[in-house]
């Protein structure tokens, strides 16, 4: 065991932590944390993992820095659908949600 | 109730699917690995043009993946610009203006340029490279956007569309013309690796930059436009 | 020993910022815990000998995402207290400039 693998597992940790924000919580922009938070936890599993079995592998560390950028332009264009969403709606969460306005059916 | 008990739920399967999750890494780092990929690159270093092995990873061996990332970046760009509310990128009303900002960024602005170009030129030997150059010179830009420094290649023309579009273009450009000349998709010519793979990484900067900048400055919905449109009916 | 010591103690500060993140109840403090998880990822891709990955996530993670969240919650904070106003008092609506 080495410490590479402790983060790959730390990773699967994060993994469960954001899929239950991801569908737990209600406000959008909570949503959207949790969806930063598991993209954090597969990447790191993504360097980690390989780098157990045979040591700092630039492959995998460049292919996490490629979607390190996406994932921040994903988050940017994000935050701009929920922005004009709430301009639209005045809501904060999907329809249909247990926080929604109208109080939909859980 | 209902609430509770489906919370209940979703955290037992939550719970599930991580320990399947940290199952499955147990199980593949239990194997030795077979893979052969850093002895491949470590063998072909020499051929890639630059000393950093991530570098050449990104720019060399993987740049297709690097290409559709930039691509990807430009669609997000542009549909982050058609989704906002404001008539022009550049618009006064949403500059904040505050001197306490302004006297740090006569000192923060400069320094972040140089080191958005040390990131950059770094990137051949060491640490560094591309995207962070990008990210660095994004966040100058976001500087200059709070404090009020007027930005006038925001306007939609030429220069923005040119800035989003510019990596994406000359990167392919670089892959069509080595199809032309013979060769495979995106092989650099042998004699001409470094100088084409700074060049890339020059223009790739600026349009990571551009399309962040882009995407945060288009954020702010400014209902003064519409206001009845907001009202929830 | 001390490395394990530092390698489990940034693993559980990540696990725990990452759940303050997602189930703080302001979510103007859920946004500053998740930036400060972005800066201790920085520290774990140093841990992980990934400095490029750490310094595109010490400048993407603590730099943009922080301004870029802050923007979007002061926002939809101001724009709640004015929606709560407007439903509250309808003559104001004319009358609430921008």
């Amino acid at each position: 065991m080495t410490s590479y693998l402790l983060y790959a597992l730390a990773g699967a940790a994060l993994c469960g932590i954001g899929l239950f924000g991801l569908l737990r919580l209600s406000h959008l922009l909570r949503k959207l944390l949790a969806f930063n938070i598991m993209g954090s936890g597969v990447f790191l599993i993504m360097v980690g993992l390989p780098q157990h079995q045979s040591g700092p592998d630039p492959v995998p560390q460049a292919l996490v820095l490629t979607g390190i950028v996406v994932a921040i332009a994903a988050t940017a264009l994000a935050v701009v659908l929920i922005r004009r969403y709430y301009h639209q709606s005045g809501m904060t969460s999907l329809e249909g949600e247990a926080g929604s306005r109208e109080g939909g059916p859980l | 109730m209902i609430r509770a008990v489906r919370t209940c739920f979703i955290a037992l399967a939550c719970i599930a699917f991580s320990a399947v999750l940290a199952a499955s890494i147990w199980a593949i780092a239990g194997d030795p690995g077979q893979g052969t990929l850093p002895q491949l690159l470590s063998e072909n270093m020499s051929r890639s043009g630059v000393e950093h092995p991530v570098t050449a990873v990104l720019l060399n061996f993987r740049s297709y993946d690097t290409l559709l990332e930039i691509g990807v970046l430009v669609i997000a760009g542009i549909a982050g610009i058609s989704m906002s509310k404001t008539t022009s990128l550049e618009d006064p009303e949403l500059r904040t203006s505050d001197p306490l900002l302004y006297a740090l960024q006569r000192w923060f602005i400069p320094l972040m340029l140089v080191l958005a170009g040390y990131l950059l030129w770094a990137g051949a030997d060491r640490p560094g490279g591309a995207f962070q150059a990008g990210a660095v010179l994004a966040a100058t830009g976001v500087l200059m956007r709070l404090g009020g420094i007027p930005m006038d290649f925001l306007r939609p023309g030429l220069l923005l569309r040119l800035g989003l579009v510019l990596g994406f273009s000359v990167f392919l450009l670089a892959a069509v013309v080595s199809v032309i000349g013979g060769d495979a998709f995106l092989a650099y010519p042998p004699d001409m690796t470094k100088p084409l793979i700074l060049v890339i990484e020059s223009v790739l900067t600026l349009s990571i930059a551009m399309v962040l900048l882009a995407l945060f400055v288009s954020a702010p919905v400014n209902d003064a436009e519409d206001p009845e449109e907001g009202d929830p009916s | 020993m001390t490395d394990w010591l530092l390698d489990g103690l940034l693993v559980l500060a990540l696990l725990a910022t990452a759940a303050a993140a997602l189930f703080s109840r302001d979510l103007f403090r859920a946004v500053v815990v998740f930036i400060a998880f972005g800066l201790l990822m920085a520290v774990a891709w140093v841990r992980l000998q990934a400095p490029d990955i750490a310094l595109a996530e010490a400048a993407i993670g603590a730099g943009l995402t922080g301004v870029l969240l802050l923007d979007a919650v002061s926002h939809l904070g101001n724009k709640r207290q004015k929606a709560l106003r407007k439903t509250r008092d309808p003559d104001e609506r004319g009358s609430d400039p921008s």
